[in-house]
């Protein structure tokens, strides 16, 4: 059954109520290391968000005309990701080629992003949940966001709070689980306002 | 076997994936709120890393460079596939929770790491070592976590009631936020152990920065 949720509800929801970072947990790993510098948090949100929008809309077309069909559901991991890998090495090429600055900013992350546990984890949601098409492109570019907005924030604060006086061991990757876990409460006041699935 | 017994004390103190390396985080934030789908996680999680760091070290001569990455994803997503049919098959309760967290295994950073950092470069046997004792290193993290999130957001450990349905329950530990603030304290607690030893084991450091 397909949920009977309006895309632009979703897009929304997928931002604040049922965030990709704070609410769901993934694409932790380079939000902790990248979120120390607030430049290269923005560039690394933006390629992740051109990532998930793309991958989450072909996914859904390899899902209904591939995967469904032919009842290869038990590759489906191995598909989604061989198509995520594909989609960051043409994204990295047409990159380089287009603009090279914009190549110097994300280059780096692009590869980064293929195991990004957001980027497989939308795409599996999306399929969880049965959504249509345009819910998909809309929870795939909203969780996108989702995940930039969690990331540049995460950064101005960390910026703020250099130079505070933590103790010790905290320093580093405990105050940042602190800091995102202040984040997440934060974020659960939007929880119940809008349904996902 | 020396060699093995420093494998495994690095993975499992030193250089513990999840506490020392942060490697790992996603999955242990979101499904230690109960400690029985914890526990199954990560037994997956370390047959997954074992396997593929054998496999992978196995055809370690064979990969070409460039698509070693690609490579290294399906070896592990060919694991992943497994354990999560065998889940399905015999536990559909936990897989059923555990959800699309199973398949997120494949993005785990730390299996993607050990194969990086040690099967590429290592024999077959030390690397399936290598493998499982990163996993029990992430296994030991997260049980850890588990067992204070369900103790104190549930009152129960493994379902049996340890906590009188009396006292009301800390919910907010079994709930997203809660994750972060108990892993950050452990790393604090283990960061700090790890770190009076280092003072204490280092030659004659009398003076100074003792704070």
């Amino acid at each position: 059954m397909i949920p009977d949720i309006n895309p632009i509800v979703l897009f929304f929801a997928s931002i604040f109520t049922s965030n990709i970072l704070l609410t769901n947990f993934l694409g932790m790993c380079s939000f902790i290391s990248i979120s120390k510098d607030l430049k290269s948090s923005n560039g690394l949100g933006l390629a992740v968000t051109l990532v998930m929008t793309i991958t989450t809309a072909l996914n859904w077309i390899l899902e209904k005309y591939l995967i469904v069909p032919l009842e290869l559901g038990y590759l489906r991991y191995i598909l989604y990701i061989i198509v995520i890998a594909a989609v960051v090495q043409v994204l990295e090429m047409i990159i380089d080629r287009v603009s090279p600055n914009l190549y110097m900013v994300l280059g780096i992350f692009l590869p980064l992003i293929t195991v990004n546990c957001a980027i497989l984890g939308v795409a599996l949601f999306m399929q969880l949940r049965n959504y249509t098409f345009i819910q998909s492109v809309f929870f795939g570019f909203g969780s996108g966001i989702g995940w930039w907005l969690a990331i540049v924030l995460l950064a101005a604060i960390r910026k703020k709070t250099e130079n505070a006086p933590v103790p010790a061991p905290l320093k580093g990757v405990g105050i940042t689980l602190i800091t995102i876990g202040i984040m997440a409460m934060a974020f659960i006041g939007f929880a119940g306002m809008i349904k996902v699935q | 076997m020396s060699e093995y017994k420093k494998i495994f004390k690095n993975n499992l103190w030193i250089e513990n994936p999840v506490f020392v390396q942060i490697l790992g985080i996603c999955s242990t934030l979101a499904v230690t709120n109960n400690l029985r789908n914890t526990l199954i996680m990560t037994i997956g999680v370390t047959l997954v890393t074992a396997l593929s760091n054998l496999t992978i070290s196995a055809m370690r001569n064979v990969i070409p460079r460039k698509v070693r990455m690609i490579t290294q994803v399906l070896v592990i997503s060919f694991y992943v596939i497994i354990v999560d049919i065998i889940l399905r098959a015999y536990l559909p309760d936990v897989s059923k929770a555990l959800g699309p967290y199973v398949g997120l295994i494949i993005t785990n950073c730390i299996i993607m790491g050990r194969a990086e950092a040690f099967a590429q470069g290592n024999k077959p046997i030390i690397s399936f070592w290598d493998g499982f004792t990163a996993g029990l290193g992430y296994m030991l993290v997260l049980v850890v976590v588990a067992f204070f999130r369900e103790l104190l957001g549930f009152g129960t450990v493994f379902g049996i009631r340890i906590i009188p349905e009396s006292v009301p329950a800390w919910t907010i530990m079994v709930m997203p936020p809660s994750a972060f603030f108990v892993l950050a304290s452990f790393i604090w607690i283990v960061k700090g152990a790890q770190m009076k030893k280092t003072v204490k084991t280092s030659a004659g450091s009398t003076s100074a920065s003792g704070k």
